[in-house]
């Protein structure tokens, strides 16, 4: 008899995502889909407001990456404003909104591995779901609860002394920013009472990326074989091929390291980049048009990121990046679960970027607004934590916003989560006449490995929470289990 | 004496106000030890397993299963708060309001640059989007609102010692904005 197994997020993350599964008349899986049942229709809604409202009115999509949004809208206003990409701002407008940047990496890598990561990690998947969250690690755990808090804590006041506000500040405005870095404030994070300072940041990223590779040493089998599939993957690098998390040329690779997509400028990504709607989510499946909609597909994100470039410019990150691609041999590294390994290594990244910027006297700088000749179309590109995000908008001549186009990280991981729920679908499931808890676990974790931000395509700060009914071939409920 | 007992939900919210509870930093492990989370996002339980004194509501209504859940939130808690510009009155996503549901899917799936399909998702799996985006407390009895876009950390931090407490909080004039 075919039956259809329907997993649910129950909580918040209810109402946005939902696996189903499809069984076969021999319990054999004959197709599984993640659908994002959420919709805003931000798209239209924005059309009418001036232009320079895109900066703080769009990050309230996301509240865990605002300033991902903050800024991506900030760059495609550059662009109207006639400031160019990139390199067109003053050198204290583009260091301070880096900093803002890769202080909201630094804050959101941190709450994924403190906050979702560590409680699997410390208490093993099968443990007790009463404990194995965050408030279980910070009762039971008490010294890594409180570098999580702080780490987080630290990353969240750069924002604020960037941004004016730790969620949805107003830092970035079209063609710059509005405040410098006073040099009270960089003493603060430099020489802080400890913790709060960069120092014991870094030190701490770095006995985080330490933690994952004891643990992956003695859990080999769970972290390389867990959800392993062909991907081609996509980011932004800077021009020389180094990671670079805030402004660069697009770069794809394909499974075997093969360049698919060689360093171009992204004003015109809607060239290279197109997206599929399929009638089962809201959530769109963006794609390579040079490879076509079956096959173009691509990762984005932390794993994506440290197969596009070359090196990491900062020397501690470097170093566990020449370790990590060690791993693969130097090929693009296709395994879920490193991603939370890549993840780690950006952090430390972000770390070290920070106390080099902070070091930097143009922070003080007073020249903070470019102005050009208006233009009537602007895009902005980002490395979010989450990956690749595109800001596309087009204005008339009273300043209204016409059209907006928004790809965001989690919709450009579309199409690997479903991969990988149906890898995990088929190696699980199949032949399988009920559904245990381990089943559901499995399937949870593959999704949690691409944090997905369920709220900007919906959002998902906990555990997936998850649903699961089994249908029969008339689509008749006949078991249900939550967890 | 046990623990009184606070459960929270994010509806048509971006989780902003639930990361702003999460800047209350070391406050935090404070918070553990002075109340006890049941059905939350933040430690995963799902259900309520008991009645609980505070429910924490993020975020306003736009499609039905925000309004079936929050339903069940005000069944379930004593006290329900609605935290932020969207609970409080619909927020960014009520922006929509006034627009015909219809043309924002147009926009989205028919108009796109990136998108040559002309189709718009329609599958018995995605629920039914509301007419528009509703504030919490046209649908159940609000006790209390709490104000900010998001509400700041120590707002909020203020409004849940001033409520275990029994004192009344002291909110300030400039706390009184949507930002
Ligand atoms: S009130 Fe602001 S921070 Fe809170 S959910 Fe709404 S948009 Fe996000």
């Amino acid at each position: 008899m075919a039956r259809k197994i329907t997993i649910e997020p129950v909580t918040r993350v209810e109402g946005h995502g939902k696996v189903t599964i499809h069984l076969d008349d021999n319990n054999n899986v004959s197709q599984s889909r993640l659908h994002i049942v959420e919709f805003r229709g931000f798209e239209r809604f924005v059309q009418g407001r001036p232009y320079w409202e895109a900066p703080v009115l769009v990050q309230r999509l996301c509240g865990i990456c605002p300033v991902s949004h903050h800024l991506a809208a900030a760059k495609a206003t550059d662009v109207i404003v006639g400031a160019g990409t990139g390199e067109g701002l003053t050198p204290t407008a583009e260091k301070m909104r880096r900093l803002m940047h890769y202080g909201q990496i630094f804050q959101s890598h941190t709450l994924h591995f403190f906050h979702l990561v560590s409680p699997d990690l410390l208490f093993g998947v099968d443990a007790d779901p009463a404990i194995r969250n965050v408030i279980g690690v910070a009762m039971k755990h008490k010294d890594l609860a409180v570098q999580g808090v702080m780490m987080r804590k630290f990353g969240q006041e750069i924002i604020r002394a960037t941004a004016g506000k730790k969620i949805h500040g107003t830092g970035a405005i079209p063609g710059g920013i509005n405040k410098n870095l006073s040099l009270k404030e960089r003493d603060e994070f430099l020489k802080g009472a400890d913790p709060l300072n960069i120092d014991k940041m870094i030190s701490w990223a770095q006995a985080a990326v330490d933690f994952f590779k004891d643990y992956h040493s003695k859990h080999k089998d769970m972290i390389d074989r867990f959800s392993v599939f062909p991907s081609n993957h996509l980011s932004l690098v800077r021009k020389d091929g180094a990671l670079d998390l805030y402004h660069g040329v697009l770069r794809a690779v394909d499974p075997n390291g093969t360049k698919i997509l060689n360093d171009v400028e992204y004003q015109e990504y809607y060239k290279y980049i197109g997206e599929e709607v399929r009638s089962w989510s809201y959530m769109k499946f963006p794609y390579l048009k040079s490879l076509g909609k079956k096959d173009g597909w691509y990762t984005v994100g932390p794993l994506a990121r440290l197969n596009t470039c070359d090196f990491i410019p900062t020397p501690l990150a470097q170093k566990e990046f020449e370790r990590y691609k060690a791993y693969t041999k130097g090929k693009p590294n296709n395994m879920s679960l490193h991603m939370h390994w890549a993840r780690l290594i950006e952090n430390l990244h972000a770390a070290e970027m920070i106390k080099k910027l902070l070091l930097d006297r143009d922070l003080q700088g007073t020249k903070l607004l470019t102005r050009g000749k208006k233009v009537h179309e602007g895009v902005g590109l980002l490395e979010a934590p989450r990956g690749t995000l595109f800001h596309h908008y087009k204005i008339n001549d009273q300043d209204q916003i016409i059209m907006a186009n928004l790809i965001v990280s989690t919709t450009n991981n579309n199409e690997p989560m479903n991969q990988a729920v149906s890898y995990v679908a088929r190696s699980v499931f199949s032949g399988k006449a009920e559904i245990t808890e381990g089943m559901m676990n499995s399937v949870e974790v593959a999704i949690r490995a691409y944090d997905p931000c369920l709220s900007c395509a919906t959002h998902a700060l906990g555990k997936m929470p998850l649903e699961i009914s089994l249908h029969d071939a008339h689509g008749d409920i006949i078991d249900v289990r939550q967890k | 004496m046990s623990k009184p007992v606070v459960a929270t939900a994010s509806l048509a919210g971006c989780f902003g106000c639930h990361m702003s509870l999460l800047d209350i930093d070391d406050r935090i492990l404070q918070l553990i030890d002075l109340v006890e989370f049941n059905k939350s996002p933040i430690d995963d339980i799902k259900t309520f397993t008991k009645e609980c004194d505070i429910g924490f509501i993020e975020g306003g209504c736009c499609n039905s299963e925000n309004v079936e859940n929050l339903i069940n939130f005000r069944k379930n808690c004593k006290v329900l708060i609605s935290v932020g510009e969207c609970a409080i009155m619909g927020g960014l996503p009520a922006m929509r309001n006034g627009i015909p549901i219809r043309e924002c899917l147009e926009e989205a799936y028919l108009n796109c640059v990136t998108v040559d399909d002309k189709i718009i998702p329609n599958d018995e799996e995605i629920p039914m989007i509301l007419d528009r985006v509703y504030p919490c407390h046209e649908i159940v009895k609000i006790d209390y609102f709490l104000p900010g876009c998001p509400p700041r950390a120590d707002l909020i931090w203020e409004a849940l010692t001033a409520l275990l407490s029994g004192k009344p909080i002291n909110l300030p004039y400039e706390a009184l904005k949507y930002d």
